[in-house]
């Protein structure tokens, strides 16, 4: 389905092999133009335009660039340990991920090892947080899709995990937890038992979602066959994470490129086949899941004391030379390229995001969809516009 | 500037009270007392046990409430009463203002919140009151370019064709506005007033997500009307007339949902896709085309097209408790006396009062089962839409009616049947 067109012609020709009513550039007064975004209730902070023929989209232009904040840049004025807290504005609600690849790159051109101990807090601390952004993410395509109680219940046992990321950072949500050298702080007392109970309670919700959410026959009908992305063209546009599970992929970088503790752990990398908005939406749910079974896996493997952070000198230098390490967040792969000249700032930071790679697909998909279709096929597609612009 | 404080003159002052006190004597003694004695001895009411009313006669039998009692009781039988107040509009909107609190709380329960808390003290009991207010203060922005006359009707047109279901309503015995032959008829014919004030509003808009939404009112609203006429249809086979009182005595043993049980789920259904409710919201579809045909309004032509929405949701409920469920019916509860041994004039009916107990009952049930899809289902699309209402639902309609001629020819229900008291 997915052929790169360039121009509005290509598209309508595309729309044309679906079956869809030609339109041609004379008869461009037959469409209507629709901005979505900034503005628009169904958007978040990100423009893009459709052009609708009666209810069927025959175009789409994905505007992003709303809320570049140049992160790139200003980490090439600030030191290793400074660029921590500005690093996470990009996507506070998954701030742990952001700063863990940032951390295994700097780690990489400064050379120290992570304590065993740092590495479990770590991974904890990454799971609890995929939790957060994967039931605000959650919350969001309830109610895009009108579900007003998917869009309350995820918000309120979200507070759950910000609770115990709370207890065990000291903010709730903007952490800068991940530093390179381990984390800042140990775990509190009392944590793991608060922990295994709230995954309990947690493991408890989740198939009360299930039931009123994803077994909705409305849903069923409305998600289904909607925006069907294949595994060639997810291939070929480069999607990320759940996107690319939902298209019948099994990958996921915790299994693929395992980092710091994540080759000691037994999970399962959950996908599907299907590849539509269902599926999409599906996976990060599964995903949730698993994620309770490496958490009581991390808590139960955790050695009982020891370092959490290794020494590092107050203004580390790094090697010449370049880094490339990626974790998997809550949007997919999120990667870190940093070269070095041999300073104590990084001479050029790269930051390679799953929800920019997603939103590449945006306007493939999208083509021939119906307008009401077009909330559902746009979030599920993992994105997170702060991100994207990076 | 009005910063500066004016200079004090005496001389000011003295004119000032002159003036004031030259007013009072003149507008109050000359003017305003004899308006008053006009209308206190001279305005004419109609004349209750052969005296003449007049209001000042009406104040000095508040003293005595024996003698008060008959105005009163004449008073709630006139036209006017019953059109603005009891049967009509203000029992609407009061029952349409407890909807709206009672379905924040529900909605709120059912997805662990709170809801309102705080106005009025208790349980947020006055945040009606305090949005209302709100819409009222704020102001009305009419969009550059959009036909002015017509925005401003539809909302008033709206609340009005709202408030014209509700008078065919029978609340309890003889308590209807309007007590016509038609009135199921009269009903069908109103409700097809809302999408034609739908479309008109969104096209006086200027505007385009006002204007899509106005299209899939439309579309919907027309997709759902048939459904619903047939299957209130199958009411009227076995009841054998389209008036609401006659339906409603006609149900006096069984209910007609026991017989019907198919027509009332299409019914239920046909209802909720006119009243614009989840899943059925697609004119209002937020995510997809910001508010739908109500993206323009602001202020007070908001607030009039919610009241609308809200009486409407009432005088649906009611119309399928009319329909379905009995219409007042209902053991009695209410005791023969209010005061025992009271020998003078009465105003309480024990028959009245309960079934209009009964009915309300009733009605907030059927409310209640319309708010409910609000906390479970998602919105669907409009293709979905369109297949269930053209294609299910009528199927489904006409296996009653099969169902209701059988009943009728079978000899069980209809004049002189087994079931027929």
């Amino acid at each position: 389905m997915v052929v790169l067109a360039k121009s509005l012609e290509d598209r309508i020709d595309e729309s044309q092999k679906l079956g869809l009513q030609v339109i041609k550039e004379s008869e461009d007064d037959r469409l209507m133009t629709l901005n979505v975004g900034p503005q628009h209730p169904g958007s978040g902070h990100f423009r893009f335009t459709v052009k609708v023929d009666g209810d069927y989209i025959v175009y789409a232009d994905p505007d992003p660039g709303y809320v570049h904040r140049g992160e790139e840049k200003m980490c090439e004025y600030r030191n290793f340990i400074q660029n921590i807290p500005h690093l996470e504005r990009p996507v506070i609600h998954d701030s742990t991920n952001i700063t863990y690849s940032y951390s295994l790159a700097v780690e990489e051109l400064v050379g120290i090892q992570v304590p065993r101990r740092g590495q479990f807090i770590r991974a904890i601390a990454s799971e609890l947080n995929r939790q957060v952004y994967t039931l605000y993410w959650l919350a969001i395509y309830g109610i895009f899709l009108g579900h007003s109680t998917m869009f309350m219940w995820p918000t309120g046992d979200r507070e759950l995990f910000i609770d115990l990321l709370e207890a065990l950072t000291g903010a709730r949500v903007t952490h800068a937890f991940n530093i390179p050298g381990g984390v800042r702080n140990d775990i509190p007392n009392g944590f793991k038992d608060r922990c295994l109970r709230q995954i309990a309670y947690f493991e408890k919700r989740l198939k009360e979602y299930e039931d009123i959410f994803y077994n909705n026959p409305l849903l069923r009908q409305r998600t289904e066959g909607v925006g069907i992305l294949t595994k060639e063209d997810a291939i070929k546009l480069g999607v990320t994470g759940s996107v690319l599970r939902a298209s019948g992929i099994p990958y996921d970088i915790r299994k693929a490129e395992p980092y710091d503790i994540y080759n000691e752990i037994d999970f399962k990398v959950q996908y599907m086949k299907t590849g539509d908005s269902f599926a999409r939406s599906y996976v990060p749910f599964l995903d949730m899941r698993e994620s309770c079974h490496i958490m009581r896996q991390l808590l139960d493997k955790m050695p009982e004391s020891g370092e959490v952070r290794s020494k590092l000198q107050p203004n580390p230098k790094g090697a010449p030379g370049e880094a490339y390490r990626r974790v998997e967040s809550g949007r997919g792969a999120l990667g870190y390229y940093i070269i070095s000249d041999g300073t104590p700032k990084a001479y050029r930071v790269k930051i390679s995001v799953g929800s920019f790679r997603n939103m590449l697909a945006l306007p493939y998909l999208l083509v021939g969809a119906k307008l009401g279709d077009m909330p559902s096929i746009y979030w599920s597609l993992n994105y997170w516009p702060v991100e994207a612009d990076r | 500037m009005a910063s500066t404080p004016e200079e004090f003159r005496f001389g000011n002052f003295v004119g000032s009270l002159i003036w004031l006190i030259l007013i009072v004597l003149i507008i109050i003694s000359l003017v305003g007392l004899p308006i008053i004695f006009v209308i206190l001895f001279y305005v004419p009411l109609p004349p209750v046990n052969g005296e003449i009313l007049t209001p000042y006669l009406f104040l000095s039998m508040m003293v005595d409430p024996t003698r008060t009692l008959p105005i009163i009781k004449f008073l709630i039988h006139t036209h006017l009463f019953k059109l603005v107040v009891f049967p009509g509009f203000t029992f609407a909107a009061l029952l349409a203002a407890a909807t709206i609190f009672i379905e924040r709380k529900f909605l709120a329960k059912m997805q662990l919140r709170v809801g309102p808390l705080y106005v009025g003290k208790v349980e947020g009991i006055l945040q009606l009151a305090a949005d209302g207010l709100k819409l009222i203060s704020k102001e009305i922005i009419i969009p550059s370019g959009s036909d002015k006359p017509i925005f401003w009707a539809s909302p008033v047109a709206f609340v009005a064709a709202a408030a014209a279901v509700t008078a065919l309503i029978p609340v309890a015995p003889g308590w209807v506005v309007a007590n016509i032959s038609v009135g199921l008829l009269a009903v069908f014919a109103i409700l097809g007033f809302f999408p034609l004030i739908a479309l008109l509003f969104s096209w006086a808009s200027n505007s385009k997500y006002p204007f899509i939404g106005g299209l899939r009112a439309l579309h919907q609203m027309i997709a759902f009307e048939i459904p619903f006429f047939l299957s209130a249809l199958s009411v009227v086979i076995l009841a054998g007339s389209l008036n609401l009182t006659d339906i409603a005595k006609a149900q006096h043993p069984f209910w007609f949902i026991f017989f019907l049980p198919i027509s009332a789920f299409v019914f239920f259904i046909s209802s909720l896709a006119e009243l614009e409710r989840v899943p059925f919201d697609l004119p209002e579809a937020e995510s997809e085309i910001v508010a739908g045909w109500l993206t323009e309004t602001s202020g007070m032509i908001y607030g009039l097209l919610q009241l609308g929405t809200y009486v409407k949701l009432y005088a649906l409920a009611a119309l399928f408790v009319v329909l379905f469920l009995g219409g007042w019916a209902g053991p009695q509860i209410f005791p023969q006396e209010l005061i025992p041994g009271y020998t003078g004039e009465k105003i309480y009916n024990p028959v009245t009062v309960n079934a209009i107990f009964w009915f309300t009952v009733k009605t907030f049930g059927v409310i209640m089962l319309f708010l409910l899809p609000r906390g479970i289902n998602p919105r669907i699309r409009i293709d979905i839409l369109l297949h269930t209402g053209w294609y299910k639902l009528i199927v489904l309609s006409f296996i009653n009616m099969f169902v209701a001629l059988a009943l009728i020819y079978g000899g069980v229900l209809g004049p002189g049947g087994l079931l027929t008291r």
